[in-house]
């Protein structure tokens, strides 16, 4: 728990934006080891293969691409923002904790409810296909947005 | 519950003082983070599906989750592909400086 909130300001805060896209894959990380505890170990490992394999790879080959001494220190934020931006999280944090405590969900015992990846896979096939086959189109439209915005448009050689 | 809470709140914090696009992504990714993580814990309280002979485990929460993954991994490679050309058309991923797009 501490390594994922400690690492989720570091991802925020820290001077240089590849050490931030460092912190933000321990914080992912983080998350992947409460999936563990939390009796999710399916939903755990594709959570290590995506962010940390696929999405910090992808964050860090942006970071070296875009790369200039100009904004890799960024410009520091004014104080009454960051003031603001303080209490705001703070207070959405108090919020969600508050209404988090007031249920009664800790009269409830955790049911052993690890269902297995079995299980996922025959939700996944049966009740909930149709949102599989959108989320395969999504996906593909998504890499075929991507691949046209980062096209580079070369001069015809004559 | 309550990681997730302060996760979310760290997200929002960095959603309202950041104003460089790359740690916008961040603050987006803790707080895709932190609604994923509630949706797992949600998920241990769900009761079982079918009927006392054959009881299987409620996997809904779970496979909620792996589809917001694959969502969260779409929408992140389409605005990385955004910085890349902004900073190509502006050199600079300053979101406040992008004034080509204000009405």
């Amino acid at each position: 728990m501490v390594v994922t909130v400690g690492s989720a300001i570091v991802a925020l805060e820290a001077k240089e934006i590849v050490y931030g896209a460092i912190g933000l894959a321990g914080s992912l990380f983080g998350v992947a080891a409460l999936f563990f505890l939390l009796d999710a170990p399916y939903v755990a490992v594709f959570q290590i293969a995506v962010y940390i394999g696929a999405m910090a790879v992808l964050i860090l080959f942006t970071v070296m691409l875009v790369r200039e001494e100009k904004w890799a220190k960024e410009t520091p934020v004014a104080s009454l923002s960051r003031i603001a931006g303080i209490i705001t999280g703070l207070a959405i944090t108090i919020a969600l904790v508050v209404a988090a405590l007031d249920t009664n969900l800790g009269q409830y015992t955790t049911i052993s409810n690890s269902a297995t990846f079995v299980n996922i896979g025959q939700l996944i096939s049966t009740a909930d296909a149709p949102v599989l086959l959108v989320l395969a189109l999504v996906l593909s439209a998504s890499v075929v947005g991507a691949l046209t915005l980062s096209r580079v448009d070369r001069e015809e050689p004559s | 519950m309550i990681v997730s809470a302060m996760l979310f709140g760290i997200g929002v914090y960095g959603l309202v003082t950041k104003r460089n696009a790359l740690r916008l992504l961040f603050a987006v990714e803790i707080m895709i983070n932190a609604a994923n993580l509630n949706f797992v814990a949600f998920g241990q309280y769900l009761p079982f599906e079918g009927s006392a002979q054959t009881a299987l485990p409620n996997a809904s929460g779970q496979t909620f989750v792996l589809f917001s993954i694959a969502l969260a991994a779409a929408e992140a490679a389409v605005i990385l592909a955004i910085v890349v050309v902004a900073y190509r058309l502006h050199k600079d991923v300053d979101v406040s400086e992008l004034k080509s797009l204000e009405g």
